[in-house]
């Protein structure tokens, strides 16, 4: 593939993740901030998201799994994943989380459990979007950095 | 010698999340600071040169093992020390108390934020901070240096006269100004009776 079309299918999908509400933002921050002198900027911030997130999701489905449910420790979670989340402009998850925060905060462990699906469902949707931008990301900088020679 | 605005300031940022310490590095370079971060707040004091449970710096030369540190950005919420904890050490410490602290939360909480603004944060960032929040740094450093220097200033031409004449300064009436003569002249006294001192 050119890399014109490499470039615009990268767009596209990127355009399609605001449309749809996946990004806001702050994702455009990150855009602003990578450049020549930190190409791989969103890469990383990218992958650390992505490795939090599945830590958290393993942990909180280990936490609502008990007989009794320590909220405090799911708040913290929870807290910690909207943050990851709201640093990276993952709309839909942050949103999921502050959903998820309301039924911590009424021990609720039904909604919990509703809840954390519905985060699961969310990151799983954008990790795969995020490994195609991350793929096309590559590649087109591959090309780049030949053309430079 | 006025203070060059183009100078490079060096920025120290404390967040437990290895997220936000990329993003924070990432936002301070674009906007030309140098930058140190720091997971916690016991390796912020540290990095400032002040163990825990020190209230002032040990008496070692700057160029040792401490950095020049113009400006400190902390996030509130860690586990151990907070960053509210963290402005308060560092605002009781007579050697680190006038670096500018700057809090980031990702929670409005207004209580917090007038909690972090009494105890001297200059000013609060609601997270996720952006490139546009760089620009309000700079004046908070700039406006400690500026104070820094000026008070300088006047002491070095003090030492040369006793008498602190008020009428040099017709423009100035008010209250402050006379407030800092007032202290500028009994540094000055105590500094010519320290020194006759050592003439003997």
């Amino acid at each position: 593939m050119s890399l014109m079309a490499l470039r615009e299918q990268l767009n596209g999908l990127v355009n399609s993740m605001f449309l749809e509400g996946l990004l806001d933002d702050q994702f455009e921050q990150l855009q602003m901030l990578q450049d020549e002198s930190s190409p791989g900027f969103i890469a990383e911030l990218i992958t650390l998201f992505c490795g939090d997130s599945e830590r958290i999701l393993a942990e909180l489905t280990k936490l609502l799994d008990q007989a009794v449910v320590d909220y405090q420790k799911v708040d913290a979670f929870v807290h910690q994943l909207k943050g990851s989340s709201s640093s990276v402009g993952a709309q839909h998850v942050k949103l999921a989380c502050v959903q998820f925060r309301q039924f911590c905060e009424e021990h609720n462990k039904e909604g919990c459990l509703r809840a954390l699906n519905v985060v699961k469902h969310e990151y799983y949707l954008l990790r795969g979007k995020f490994d195609t931008m991350l793929q096309l990301e590559q590649r087109i900088q591959a090309y780049e950095s030949k053309q430079q020679i | 010698m006025a203070v060059d605005a183009e100078a490079q300031f060096h920025v120290l940022a404390v967040d437990d999340s290895l997220l936000d310490r990329k993003l924070i590095e990432r936002l301070l370079k674009t906007s030309s600071f140098q930058v140190t971060t720091v997971d916690s707040g016991s390796k912020a004091l540290e990095v400032l040169g002040l163990k825990e449970d020190q209230t002032s710096t040990p008496a070692l030369s700057p160029e040792h093992n401490e950095i020049e540190v113009n400006l400190v950005i902390t996030d509130y919420c860690m586990p151990g020390m907070t960053g509210y904890d963290l402005l308060k050490k560092i605002k009781e410490s007579s050697s680190l108390k006038d670096i500018p602290v700057v809090i980031m939360s990702s929670e409005n909480v207004p209580s917090r934020i007038n909690r972090c603004l009494e105890e001297g944060a200059e000013e609060f960032f609601l997270k996720p901070v952006q490139l546009s929040d760089m620009r309000r740094l700079r004046p908070h450093i700039l406006k400690g240096k500026h104070k820094e220097q000026q008070l300088h200033q006047e002491e070095n031409s003090n030492t040369n006269h006793i008498i602190i004449s008020s009428s040099n300064n017709n423009n100035m009436s008010n209250k402050r100004k006379a407030m800092d003569e007032e202290v500028l002249s009994e540094r000055t006294r105590l500094r010519f009776s320290s020194s006759s001192l050592n003439v003997i």
